[in-house]
């Protein structure tokens, strides 16, 4: 088993410095759903862990209609896909927090967590990156905060911009804009339990006609060595009328910009194909939503995961 | 070094010497020897090990011990009363939604969670509920036909 020392953090300020004082041998924990697994893999191997799940300041989550969502780093994935703001503003994200593990680790996973494991197969970075979220964290040395939006966040699979001891603190995301549909779907080989072989979150926003295609985000998830923005696909579509060929062109594009990878989840080449099929259905069932107003959480939740087996 | 835990199971006050690296499964199993909870996976990916910790539904595998201080935690042990079992633990008992009982605490458990937030879930979000739940005896439909029974035992 492996071993460490626990400390407990209650503000931030204290996180940083339990951390500084036991650098380089120390870890952030939150949900611990991914520590513990790697720790007892034996691939994080810190002498002493500083739990920070208990610093209320990180825990806060709030939406208004002009400042957007806001979402404390411990903010949990159950609490995403719950969250009645996020079901009406955001679909996408609580689409995608449905499609995520089971409860029992939705209840623990934070969404903090989620975005500084960087994982290529992340189930919430599609979406977010597809609603622009920014990053806030403080710094290890004087506490000095930075904004890094997530689309620049990501350095590789696992690693991020952060700094040794750098601390993700809260994640926002702009305001909703009117005529707004999106939605996240997985392709995975079970319906629950599983990692994501492709995941797609499409976001369209209308112009006043609800023909022309004002502004679409589209993120891509495990289809590259981090989650993307598939932008030269969303550059197709934006100020373009939608019509079934220029959806299909946006979506044949979004293919092109996968560069995935063989393993056991899928061959490279079924993957880009996926890639193709998930971003033309979210764009229509976003387009769909950004004309007919919302759609039923239930029927996204359904929607959200497309087991392949 | 070991260090005091206070947490509240099943009820009761404790406190309790853990280590720093334990988890909340190991430290039911092997610290209070409430051996309902099973260690299937220790990965998060079976939900043997599913308890309510502060009235949800987790993976105590993947819970620090420690995290969980000044917490409430429900094992299957604590379900039953004096009465008897619990309207779950009774409909998987007349459903026969078990055969090994390896994974049945845990399932009993995830379904306890849903039940206390949604006494009235349709089969699809049954099922939904205990997606982080693996049997590999029942194939489910027993299982699901059990805590349909005690959903609609349980309702006012």
């Amino acid at each position: 088993m492996a071993r460490f020392e626990y400390l407990e953090a209650h503000t931030v300020r204290q996180a940083l410095s339990m951390y500084r004082r036991h650098a380089p041998n120390v870890r952030y924990v939150a949900g611990s759903t991914d520590f513990l697994i790697r720790s007892r893999m034996g691939n994080w191997n810190p002498e002493y862990v500083v739990n920070i799940q208990h610093i209320p300041a990180l825990q806060r989550t709030s939406f208004s209609r002009r400042n957007g969502l806001r979402l404390g780093a411990l903010t949990t994935v159950q609490t995403l896909q719950d969250h009645e703001s996020v079901q009406t503003h955001y679909p996408a994200l609580a689409a995608a927090a449905a499609s995520f593990a089971g409860v029992q680790v939705r209840n623990l996973a934070t969404v903090g967590g989620n975005i500084c494991n960087a994982s290529p197969a992340g189930d919430t970075l599609p979406a977010l990156l597809a609603f622009n979220a920014q990053c806030l964290s403080t710094g290890p040395e004087q506490g000095e905060q930075r904004s890094t939006a997530l689309d620049e966040f990501f350095t590789g699979p696992g690693r991020t911009v952060l700094e040794p001891g750098e601390l993700l603190t809260e994640i926002r995301l702009p305001r909703p804009e009117p005529n707004t549909g999106s939605l996240y779907i997985k392709h995975s080989p079970r319906g629950a339990m599983d990692i994501a072989t492709v995941g797609v979150a499409s976001a369209v926003t209308l112009a006043a006609d609800r023909r022309t295609c004002k502004d679409v985000r589209i993120g891509l998830g495990a289809v590259a060595p981090t989650p993307i923005r598939a932008y030269a696909a969303e550059g197709i579509l934006r100020g373009n009328e939608i019509t079934p060929e220029s959806l299909a062109a946006c979506a044949e594009e979004a293919r092109n910009t996968a560069s995935p990878i063989d393993d056991v989840r899928g061959s490279a080449v079924y993957r880009k194909e996926i890639v193709g099929v998930l971003t033309l259905r979210t764009l229509e069932r976003a387009v769909e939503m950004a004309r007919d107003g919302t759609m039923a959480f239930e029927t996204q939740r359904r929607l959200a995961v497309q087991a392949a087996f | 070094m070991k260090r005091h835990l206070n947490l509240t199971v099943n009820s009761e006050p404790r406190q309790i010497l853990v280590e720093p690296y334990y988890s909340l499964l190991d430290m039911l199993r092997d610290e209070l020897h409430l051996t309902g909870t099973k260690k299937g996976c220790d990965e998060g990916d079976c939900g043997a090990c599913t308890v309510l910790l502060n009235g949800v539904p987790v993976t105590s595998c993947l819970v620090l011990a420690h995290s969980a201080h000044d917490a409430e935690v429900t094992t299957v042990e604590g379900l039953a009363t004096r009465e008897g079992l619990h309207p779950v633990q009774q409909a998987f008992a007349e459903y026969g939604g078990l055969q090994c009982g390896f994974c049945t605490p845990g399932l009993i458990m995830s379904a306890v969670g849903l039940l206390e937030k949604n006494f009235d879930p349709t089969e699809e979000e049954v099922r939904y509920a205990i997606g982080g739940n693996l049997c590999r005896c029942t194939g489910y439909t027993k299982v699901v036909q059990a805590i349909m029974a005690a959903a609609e035992q349980a309702r006012p």
